[in-house]
Parts: structure tokens; sequence; C-alpha cells
């Protein structure tokens, strides 16, 4: 039997978190994964997080993965993949199948860092290829670089759905439809709208009936469900599509857990079954340790400070390092986990349903029920003014946890202040040169640069651009709304391509100036 | 439609292994070595993978992580062998599954 100072159960970004660390204080380290390649679901993430500097704010999710595998690696951290882990007993042993091998280890501590299960939801014809996991589609586009499908409906509303609605939409696939039981979209609002200002139509208080064809998916049939999600006779609609995409939740993949032993509940706010455990994630059984979704759905930002808090609370229970340090440690990591946990969709606020913004704005009802920001709506928010010149636009219209814009303008143009879910402001007198940093540092792509009148009847206004071909300049197009309709022609002035920007180039295009406040994508013929 | 992503706006140009042939059914197909075999098959335009033994019903890639076995086929005569994540190597023989084995019903 193999020995080892502490046994970590998933390569994901709270599992190798817990092993960095661990092994910088000297702890002898391994690091199971069932998967071919580390880093969990990290390397399908293509958009950029948010959060604050401290969490690593406005880097995309697979340069993260990057940094934490160079990092594990630097520190000497096993990683052993092909393994699965089978088996969690008494007095932390661990049995792993690798290959066709199962191998016996042994462990003076243990961090469980499984994550989670994409759930699933049934209807007619659900089982026919072509209905698919959101998961399976970032994996299959994002890793394997090949399409799900060409035409995509998209069930569920969460963050999940609309961030795989629109990687789909960038590698190609039509989104036709974005569907949600629920009266009310779940994920980021900004998430949301620019899903919705491409085009894609919300069908919220809708699911699906059924999923046809023979052999596989060649269309869909959704219609409206009342507040006892019971369909309503008369609202089917049809769309024809090759793929459907299942975006309904995640639940912990707890099951070592109870296997092991370790007090469970079943808590709906945490997803499902999952260990009863402190906030640094020891669970009932000494030396053993959670940390990232298997305890409690959340997501890679707060896993990655999770399993950093694992790492510390069991280096500590192996006598790596005393209680002070631990403590000290400890405090900074609750910090920081704190910060990410505020805001309308803290998970103490899960469930809740939010009417106005911390500061007092009413929450856009569009938002919530059409995936996009009225025209009206729009100048109700502190990120949205209108001065004579070029100026940023922010439409930023709920409390997030996110501040990159801020650190972004040089020019002192954006205000979020220190409590970091707070809507950000256009500060009044402050001089825009231009130069897009707020538009490429939106990790919510919420910020647009809007020139309203150039002085010859027209206006300008510079979008994040992350589709290919990009156009050329000079190019004519039809500019589309927040809702994702044509408001008006379009032509391409520049597109702005710097390393600063990470791959979100910054589109400008004019248009009539009556046009300036309601044009907000770009769509070429 | 091309399946295959030739240049992604955020991912670029993805690396791949060499392309190699293998067959689905005996046809001659191509893919690159080293990636998923179902990656190879969804590119070359397969959507049914296997058909269930007590109803025949069809069955296809579902989760692509190796956990729901929906699109588990014959390889080289072994069934089950979950496509989503077994490497493509060169001269593979990938059969439809029906029920456990690749004999049609």
């Amino acid at each position: 039997m193999k020995r080892f100072d502490l046994i970590i159960v998933g390569a994901g970004p709270s599992g190798l978190s817990a092993a960095i660390e661990a092994a910088k204080r000297g702890l002898n380290v391994v690091v199971f994964d069932e998967n071919e390649k580390p880093g969990g679901q990290l390397f399908k993430q293509i958009h950029k997080f948010f959060g604050s500097k401290e969490h690593r704010a406005k880097v995309r999710g697979f340069v993260i993965g990057q940094q934490l595998l160079k990092e594990a690696d630097e520190l000497g951290v096993k990683v052993v993949l092909n393994a699965t882990v089978i088996g969690l007993y008494q007095d932390k042993e661990v049995v792993v199948r690798i290959g066709e091998e199962v191998v016996h280890y042994k462990a003076d501590a243990i961090v469980i860092a499984t994550g989670a299960a994409e759930n699933m939801v049934t209807f007619k014809g659900w089982t026919l290829p072509g209905v698919i996991g959101a998961g399976a589609a970032q994996t299959m586009m994002n890793l394997h670089g090949v399409k799900p499908g060409n035409k995509v409906l998209m069930l569920g509303s969460g963050n999940v759905g609309l961030v795989v609605s629109f990687q789909l939409m960038q590698c190609g696939c039509e989104v036709v439809a974005l569907v949600d039981a629920a009266p009310r979209v779940g994920g980021y609002g900004v998430h949301a709208s620019k899903v919705a200002r491409c085009g894609v139509p919300f069908y919220l208080s809708h699911t699906i009936v059924e999923a046809e064809g023979e052999d596989h998916v060649t269309g869909v049939t959704i219609a409206k469900v009342d507040e006892k999600f019971k369909f309503i006779e008369g609202t089917e609609k049809h769309f024809d599509v090759d793929t459907i995409c299942l975006a309904v939740g995640l639940s912990p993949m707890s099951q070592l857990l109870k296997m092991a032993g370790c007090k469970m509940e079943d808590n709906p706010k945490r997803g499902g079954q999952v260990p009863i455990c402190d906030e640094y994630g020891r669970t009932s059984i000494p030396g053993v340790f959670v940390a990232g979704d298997v305890s409690g759905i959340e997501e890679a930002s707060s896993a990655m400070i999770e399993g950093r808090m694992a790492g510390v609370v069991a280096s500590e229970y192996l006598g790596y390092i005393e209680e002070k340090e631990r403590d000290e440690e400890l405090e900074g990591l609750s910090h920081a986990l704190d910060g990410l946990r505020q805001g309308m969709f803290a998970p103490k606020n899960r469930g809740k349903q939010i009417e106005e913004t911390e500061e007092g704005i009413p929450i856009s009802t569009n938002l919530l029920q059409k995936g996009y920001v009225s025209d009206a709506e729009i100048e109700h928010f502190p990120g949205v003014t209108h001065v004579v010149g070029v100026h940023p636009v922010i439409e930023c219209t709920q409390n997030i946890p996110c501040n990159p814009c801020q650190d972004a303008c040089k020019k002192g143009c954006i205000s979020i202040g220190c409590n970091i879910t707070s809507l950000p402001i256009a500060v009044p007198g402050s001089k825009c040169i231009g130069c897009g940093m707020c538009v490429a540092s939106c990790s919510g792509q919420a910020i647009f640069l809007v020139d309203e009148d150039c002085g010859d009847g027209t206006a300008t206004v510079t979008l994040p651009y992350e589709f290919l071909p990009l156009p050329e300049e000079g190019k004519k197009g039809t500019a589309l709304g927040r809702d994702g309709k044509p408001v008006c022609e379009a032509e391409v002035v520049s597109i702005k391509s710097a390393k600063a920007f990470d791959k979100t180039n910054l589109l400008t295009m004019r248009v009539p100036k009556e046009y300036a406040m309601q044009a907000r994508f770009i769509k070429f013929a | 439609m091309e399946a295959r992503i030739s240049e992604h706006p955020i991912l670029g140009v993805m690396e791949k292994g060499q392309l190699v042939s293998f067959t689905l059914d005996g046809k001659t197909v191509q893919g690159f070595e080293g990636e998923p075999i179902a990656a190879a098959l969804k590119a070359a335009g397969l959507m049914v993978h296997r058909y269930t033994a007590k109803e025949h019903k069809p069955r296809g890639i579902f989760c692509a992580i190796g956990r729901c076995t929906d699109c588990v086929m014959v390889v080289d005569g072994v069934p089950n062998v979950r496509t989503c994540i077994t490497p493509l190597r060169a001269g593979m023989q990938v059969k439809t599954q029906y029920g456990v084995s690749d004999r049609q019903f």
C-alpha cells in the first residue's frame, strides 16, 4: 500500500488549489483524477471570469487552469490521471482504479474535490441522439474543436445555459431559442444580454414538450407552463433543430463522502446531497475535508478559494503549520470568499426575488423575462449617461461582485468604489480618451463606447466582438438592438485587436445618431 | 456544414494529433490521433452510437465526459467502450453497438 500525507480526489480548480497550498507547506501530496487531462471544467471556460483582481477577474477560465497546473507542477504535486477513486474507507484508505488495475493507497488526510454532475430533465424523446448536456457541448466545442450541432435549442437560463449559448454562437452554431420553465432568467443579466442582443429569443415559463426525430433530433416543440409547471394547451411552438442542449443545474458528486461515513444532509440551497461541514471544509470525520462544488454548488472562483482553505486546514491538521499561521491564512481567504458571496446572486439570496438594486433602482423586468434591458429601463442606471464626445456607456444593472472596469480606466471615468457589488458609475466630468480598455475588460461584455453625435448626423458605437471572421473596415451590416431585433443599417468604422484586450475585439460601427442608444450589436448578411 | 471548428475566436486553431484513418462499421473514416473517438465520429457526421438491448432505441453522445455511457460502441472487438473518453488511434475498428455486441438485431 502506497502512503501519502494528503490524498486529493479531483484535479479541478478546488483540488489543485488545495494541492498547491498543502505542497507549499511541505506535505507529500497526490491528486487523483478520473479524466485524461487535469483542470476539471476550467479548460472549457473560455469567458472572462468575474470578481476582483484577487479572484483573477477578467482572466479567461482556461488560462486560470493553465496557471494552476503550472503552479502545482512547480511545487512537485503529483497528479495521477485516468485514475478513478472507487472507494474511501476507514482510516483514510483510498482505492483507485488506474487503467485496468485497482490500487490501494493510504493517507493521513483527505480532500474530496470531486465537483458536480449535470442534472437532467426528461421529456418525450429525451434519449434521442442530439439531446446533450450543456457540459457535453462545452467539451466538444472548447476541448475537441467540434461543433455539437448546427441549430441548437438551449434549455436552462442559469449561467451555464447562458454562457454555453454564447459559446455555441462563438463557434458558429445557431442558437434558435433559450427556454426555461422558470418565470425569470436564473443567471447574470449581463450574460443574458450578450446572448439576447445577438438575436436569440428567450422563452421563460416555457419548457420542452417533445424532442422530435426517428434516429436523431430533427426538431423540438416547446410550450408555455403555468405556475404549477403544467403545459398550457395551445401555446406550443416548433423549432427545426438538430441539437437540444440541457443546462438544468448541477448536483454535488458526494458519493465518496457518504461511503466514508461523513454526516450528510439534503440541502437544496447547496444543490442536493452534501456533507455537513464547517466554513473551511472540515467534515464530521477528522482529517477528511471538502472543497468546491461537492460541498455546495457555486462556481470556479469560489471553488479555488475553498480549495486553498482545505489545503491550509489539512496542513495544520497534520502539524505542518501552527494554528496561528492557519488562522491568519484562513482569515485572508475568508475575506476573499466573502467578497465573491455578495450581491444579488449570493448563496444567501438563492430563491429570493430581488426587486431593486442596492442603489434602490428597480430591476429591469424585461431583463428577467426576455433577457435584455429595454431602451427606457437602461436610462435608470448610473453607468448610462449622455455627454458630448466619446464616453463609456456601462450597461451593468445588477449587483454582482465584479470590478475590473474600475481598474481598466486610467482616466478615472468609471467608479465602483470599495463595495465590489455596487453598480459602476460613469464619473461626471471625467474625460474619456476612447481607449476601449473598459470595453475589453468587462467580463459581462456590458460596456460600450458611444459618441452620440459625430456632427454629421451619425453616431459611433464601440462594442466587444468575440466572433469570427472579423469584418473589414467599411463593411456594412445591420445594427441590432438590445433585444436582438434590427434597428438600422450600420457600417464598420474600425476593428481593434490588441494583446491587452485578450481576444475581445473592439468593433466600432457608425449608425444614424438617433440610434446611438439603441444599436448594440452588428449582424452581417 | 463542416463540424470541425477551423479557427475559434478565443481558442484560435486547436492543436490536434496526426490525421489517421480508422473504420466505422467497416467504412474508412479519418480523425485526429488522440482525440476522443466520439469527436472524430461527430466530425464525420455520426449521430447514433448504439441501440439499446431491450427496446432497440438509438443512443448517441450525451455527457461527453465518460459518465453516462450512452456513447459506448464496440472498439477493436471490445463492447461498451466509452467513445467520448477513449483516444483515437490509427486503424481502430469501431462498430455500432446493438445491445452489447456488434451483431445487428
